[in-house]
Formats: C-alpha cells, structure tokens, sequence
C-alpha cells in the first residue's frame, strides 16, 4: 500500500520535473534563432482566431448570468446602479481571464495534445528531425508562443463579450440603454484592474501549450495513447491553470496592493 | 573484416577513410533492457548501394535509425563522411541530416499538408529557391516516383504504396548525396518495384548517390548494392558482395538467397 503510493508520487514528480524542464526548454529556445515567424503566425491563426467564436459565446453568456446575479444582490440596497460596474470589474479582474483560460484549456489544449500524439506515433516528429528540423522548436516553441500572444487577446474579447451579456440582460430587466450601460461599466474601471490579469493570461497560455505539447510528445503506445494524450492534456492544464492562478492573484495584489480595498 | 597491416596497405586504407560514406563501428543498442543492435560494423563507401538483410525485427530499422541520429547508441560509434554523427552539436547534425535523404519504413508523410507540399518541405526550409522552383522541383520529385497527379492530395487519401513512393519523393527532395531507404517496395507491385528500383539504380548510377537500402526482396537487393549486410537478432551475421552471399554456406544466407524464387 505505501510501497504503491510511493511509486505514484515519484511518478509523478518525475513528470512534473520532466514537464518543467520541457517548459524551460521552450522558455530558452523562444529566444534563440532560427525563429519559426510563419510557423507562429499560423499557430495563432489556428489556435486563437478560431477559438474567437467559442470565446465570444461563451462570453455573453457568462456576462448574462453574472448580470442576473449582480442584481440579485444589488436591487436588495437598492445600489441597481452599480450592477454595470459591479459586472465589469468581476468580468475583467477574475472571472474573464479564468474562463478564457479554462475554455482554451479545452479547446486548444485537446487540439495540440492530439496533434503532437498523431505526429509522435506515427513518426512525423522523426520525420522533421530526418529534415533537419528542430522539431521541439518547430512544434512546441511556436504553440506556447502562439498562446501566449492569442490569450490575452481572446480574454480580452471574453470580457467585452460579457459586457455586451450583462447588457442584454440589464436592458431585458431595466431597458437600460447600451450608452448609459458602458458608460457606467467603465467608470469604476482601473488600469490596474485590466492590465495584470489580462497579462496573467499569458502564463495560462503557455501552461496550455507546453503541458500539452508536453503530453503529445512523450506519447506512446498507438492510438490509444493519442487519446489519453488528449483528454490529459485538458485535465493536467486546467489543474495547472487553476493552481497558478491562486499564486498569481497573490502576486498581483503584491504588485498592486490597491485591489484589495 | 581482416585488419591491414604494413606500410605498402597504408595508403589504400587512408584513401578509404574519405570514400566512406557511413561508418558503423560496434554499435550497440537497448530498449529497455532488450539488446537490438550488439556491437554491429558495417561500412558503405561512397557512391555505392548496401543493402540491408534480415528477418523482422532484427533492428534494421533501428540501424538506419542511427545513421541518421534518429536513435543514439548506447556504445559504438556512427561516423557520416567521417564524423561522428553522436557527438555532434545541433546545427552541425542538421547540416549533416541536410545531406541524407530518409524514407522511413511507414513513410511519415505530415499528415497536415498536401503530398505537393510534403515534398516541398525541405526545399522551402533549407534551399533559397523562389516559390515557382520549389514547385517544379517538387513536381519534378513526384514524377519521378509517378505521382504526378497527387500533387495537390492529402496524404490520407492515399494507398499505402504510394504513400511510400511520396516519402521517396520528400526523401529525394534535396538530390541528398546519401540516401537511406526503409523497404522502399513494401506494398509495392512487382511492375512499381522494379520502377523504384530503376530510379534508385540511377541515382546511385547517375547521381553517384550513396545507397542504404533495407529490403526483403534479394531481385531489388541485386539491382542496387554492391554489398550485403545480413542482421540476425543484432548482430551482423554475414557481410559480403552479391557472389560470397550467393555462394555462402550460411543457413540464413542460403534461405534470403533462394526466397528470390518464391517472390
Ligand atoms: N523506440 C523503440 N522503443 C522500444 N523498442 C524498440 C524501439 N524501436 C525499435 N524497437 C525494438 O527493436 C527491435 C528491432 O526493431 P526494428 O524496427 O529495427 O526491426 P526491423 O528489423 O526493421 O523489422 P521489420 O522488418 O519488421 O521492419 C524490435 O524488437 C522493436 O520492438
Ligand atoms: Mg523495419
């Protein structure tokens, strides 16, 4: 029983050091030449513009919901007022950057882990190498460096496109116009708020992108581990996301010790 | 092979030292605590074609695997035109991959772009060619293993055997002066076999290509090495021209040398 226990933990931080080390490597080897520009642009093209639709739904309808609740709350002092402000800053500060990130975490995270896997076993990984291709740089640097420029964007349209949510639903309830409502959303709103949560975004994106490209490169076993490759690639990057955000948030009320008031 | 001694055999073996185009020296390998390749020697010089023998699973792939550094030895040595191509650093590897073309045994076509493409791929990486060359030389490439026509086709929708020839054509893209080949004929017909054979004949005749050729089948064996190797379980079990195989005692040799009849 302890003897198992104790295989699964060395396992496991084996592949915790293994995954640092891959994570590292990336964060080197982005500065090192021959940069893969085409290669990166098309990542981001493929990885972020078409996850803009998932993010924008999603988006209006988490800023309905979050609407609905923030009057809950606020018709009860009578402070209707403030349920712009109120959605916005919750939006922006939290809610719009850990969505986005656990949305992608899904969306792009499955996407590399089976892409990486097919190309591992079927020998496609070998291939560029026999190209003289770096095949780490190739496939993983380009992939982290893609999200890390696609996250803070698309967390970004997430927040907007919750704005317009709690608009919808503030203008069914109230008939509020779409003037008065942005100009009430933006009046509380800080650059301190926006700013390093949108940034704290990119650390998520390169989480996605190399425990991902992590998993599809160290995939074996056939098809079946392409899957397993899959599916561990969003359950491991959430994780991650979900644990470093609590470390990031203290970070950022360190750095900007007036969000806490 | 015999050691040289003596001063009158210096000179020959010195001039062989730079003909040599790929050089294992006692080369050895494990997965996993199962031995693959056991101190396994062999030579190609250049400009000539060594086939490679042996029943499945004798790590024939896993040699050309480390010509090419895909696998790295456990001891022993691979030299590519002299060099050890393990102790190499990244850039001097990928300068030396740039100039060996490899077909791999399940071809590894990258799924994600067009066959045309496939081809093009090394060109557009490692050459200055202007998009329109790029084109015709991939065209060319294709023609030359007759899949012309597939040039705009995703690798999915072809068969198995022109899969293989689309990987030779990617394989041939650079005009590499050393080619590695995993069973270029395997689902191959005989008709499209023999034409493979043709073309890689003339590479090695024309292009003074240097020829590594895995292959079951001793008609193609014929037709483009000038030496045999045979693995069996590992290790080298006979290396030799076409005639010493021919007339080897050696049961396995014997059996490879008349399967010819059989297929
Ligand atoms: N990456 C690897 N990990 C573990 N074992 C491997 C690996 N590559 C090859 N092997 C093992 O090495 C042995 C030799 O494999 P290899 O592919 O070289 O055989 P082969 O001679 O090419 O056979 P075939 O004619 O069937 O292609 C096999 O037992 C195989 O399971
Ligand atoms: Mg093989």
């Amino acid at each position: 029983m302890l003897d198992a226990t104790g295989r699964i933990i060395a396992t496991v931080a084996g592949e915790a050091g293994e995954l640092s080390l891959f994570g590292f490597r990336a964060m080197r080897d982005a500065f090192r030449p021959p940069f893969e520009v085409g290669e990166v642009f098309r990542q981001v093209h493929e990885l972020g513009l078409r996850s803009a639709p998932l993010i924008a739904v999603s988006g209006v309808a988490v800023g309905v919901v979050l609407s609905m609740h923030t009057r809950a709350s606020l018709e009860r002092f009578g402070a209707e007022s403030m349920i712009p402000a109120g959605l916005a800053i919750a939006l922006v500060r939290e809610t719009g950057p850990l969505t986005a990130a656990l949305l992608l975490s899904g969306r792009i995270g499955a996407g590399i882990g089976a892409e990486i896997g097919a190309m591992r076993v079927t020998e496609q990984i070998d291939a560029l190498e026999a190209s003289a291709v770096d095949a780490f740089k190739y496939l993983v640097v380009t992939r982290a460096l893609a999200c890390v420029i696609a996250l803070p964007i698309l967390t970004t349209v997430m927040n907007f496109c919750g704005m317009l949510g709690g608009f919808l639903a503030e203008h069914a309830a109230s008939g509020m116009s779409l003037r008065l409502y942005f100009d009430r959303s933006f009046s509380l709103i800080d650059v301190a708020d926006y700013v390093p949560a949108t940034l704290k975004t990119m650390v998520f994106g390169f989480i996605i992108a190399v425990t991902s490209s992590y998993l599809g490169f160290t995939t074996t076993s056939g098809t079946e581990g392409v899957g397993r490759a899959s599916t561990r690639s969003v359950v491991f990057s959430s994780i991650l996301i979900i644990v470093s955000n609590v470390i990031l948030v203290r970070l950022i009320f360190f750095f900007f010790p007036g969000l806490q008031s | 092979m015999t050691a040289i001694a003596g001063v009158r055999d210096e000179r020959p073996a010195v001039r062989a030292a730079v003909s040599v185009a790929v050089q294992l020296d006692r080369v050895s390998k494990s997965f996993g605590g199962k031995h693959v390749l056991q101190q396994v020697s062999f030579s190609v010089a250049k400009g000539t074609g060594v086939a490679i023998l042996g029943r499945s699973g004798t790590g024939k792939s896993v040699t050309l695997r480390t010509i090419i550094g895909l696998v790295r030895p456990d001891s022993g040595r691979v030299l590519v035109d002299g060099e050890d191509v393990c102790g190499m650093t990244r850039e001097h590897l990928n300068t030396t991959r740039r100039r060996i073309g490899f077909l791999f045994q399940t071809a590894a076509l990258f799924d994600s772009i067009t066959v045309g493409e496939n081809v093009a791929f090394p060109l557009r990486r490692h050459t200055d060619l202007k998009e329109r060359e790029i084109r015709d030389k991939a065209r060319e490439k294709l023609e030359q293993v007759g899949l012309e026509s597939e040039y705009n086709k995703m690798p999915g929708a072809l068969s198995g055997g022109m899969r293989k020839r689309a990987g030779l054509a990617r394989a041939m893209a650079l005009d590499p002066p050393l080619l590695l080949v995993d069973e270029p004929s395997a689902g191959l017909d005989p008709l499209t076999t023999d034409e493979i054979d043709d073309l890689l004949a003339s590479l090695k005749e024309d292009a003074k290509t240097t020829l590594v050729v895995v292959t079951h089948n001793i008609t193609s064996a014929r037709k483009l090495a000038d030496r045999l190797v045979m693995l069996h379980e590992g290790r080298v079990e006979a290396e030799g021209t076409i005639a010493e195989f021919e007339r080897s005692d050696n049961p396995l040799v014997r059996a490879f040398m008349t399967s010819e009849h059989a297929g």
